[in-house]
């Protein structure tokens, strides 16, 4: 291992804490060069706990809830419920007279609410204007870069019932 | 007129050259690697987990360039040492 032998047979301290200026200015860029590498290394363990994180993570499963009754929600009309956690606000919207869409109420810009816009037929986040198709919940405008997780609905017995989340 | 070239330097000199260019080069490794990270961590927690395999191979491959060049940069510091030991002697 030849090249993890010590560069001199000067002593440490005498080669990192040099006397001359030049030795100084020597020293420190090598420090620095240790120190960026090092860094290097700390991204490249990030990297490898993402990949372990990703490799060892399971698909979630999420509760059935009932959300809502048929009919409860005029056509147009919007209610607020949370899913799958307490902490998780979703936003419910009556499309038409047979169809109800939901999705995640958290904007996957910076998190802030979205609420339905009914002129506009678009669900929008007021922080950035941030808007999302209120069909699929991809990003029509602004800067959100991902479409809002939509929440799986399914009748029963004249309930809406949350089974599911899919994420883009 | 004769114009120096690198072989005309004192070796410190060379040596100070060669280190400010490795640390260019690891400088510019990191910043695609630190942007690397926040990226494989952006497409991680929107549940894209395919981005994770080649991110992390990539900041590896990155990685082993940076620690090459840091043993570049030690070699050519111990040249420089040994290089002034022999002149002082």
């Amino acid at each position: 291992m030849n090249w993890l032998r010590r560069s001199s047979s000067e002593p440490l301290w005498k080669e990192e804490f040099s006397v001359r200026t030049a030795d100084e200015r020597y020293v420190t860029r090598r420090q620095l060069t240790k120190f960026l590498v090092l860094t290097s290394f700390g991204m490249f363990v990030g990297n490898l706990w993402i990949l372990v994180r990703s490799m060892f993570s399971k698909a979630p499963s999420y509760p059935q809830q009932t959300v809502a009754r048929l009919g409860e929600i005029p056509v147009g009309g919007v209610k607020l419920f949370t899913y799958p956690t307490k902490d998780d606000r979703c936003i419910l919207v009556r499309t038409s007279e047979n169809e109800h869409v939901s999705y995640s109420q958290k904007c996957t810009h910076l998190s802030c609410a979205v609420y339905y816009s009914q002129e506009d037929n678009r669900l929008e986040c007021p922080c950035h204007k941030g808007f999302f198709s209120i069909a699929d919940g991809s990003v029509l405008q602004g800067p959100p870069s991902r479409p809002l997780p939509k929440i799986i609905l399914e009748s029963r017995g004249g309930e809406l019932v949350a089974v599911d989340i899919k994420t883009s | 007129m004769t114009v120096p070239t690198n072989i005309d330097l004192p070796p410190k000199t060379r040596g100070l050259t060669a280190i400010a260019g490795a640390m260019s080069l690891i400088a510019v490794l990191l910043i695609v690697q630190i942007w690397l990270l926040s990226a494989a961590l952006e497409s991680f927690l929107a549940g894209r987990h395919h981005t994770a395999l080649p991110a992390a191979i990539f900041s590896g491959l990155m990685f082993l360039v940076c620690f090459g060049l840091y043993l570049f940069v030690d070699r050519v510091d111990a040249e420089v040492r040994h290089s002034d030991e022999d002149r002082q002697r």
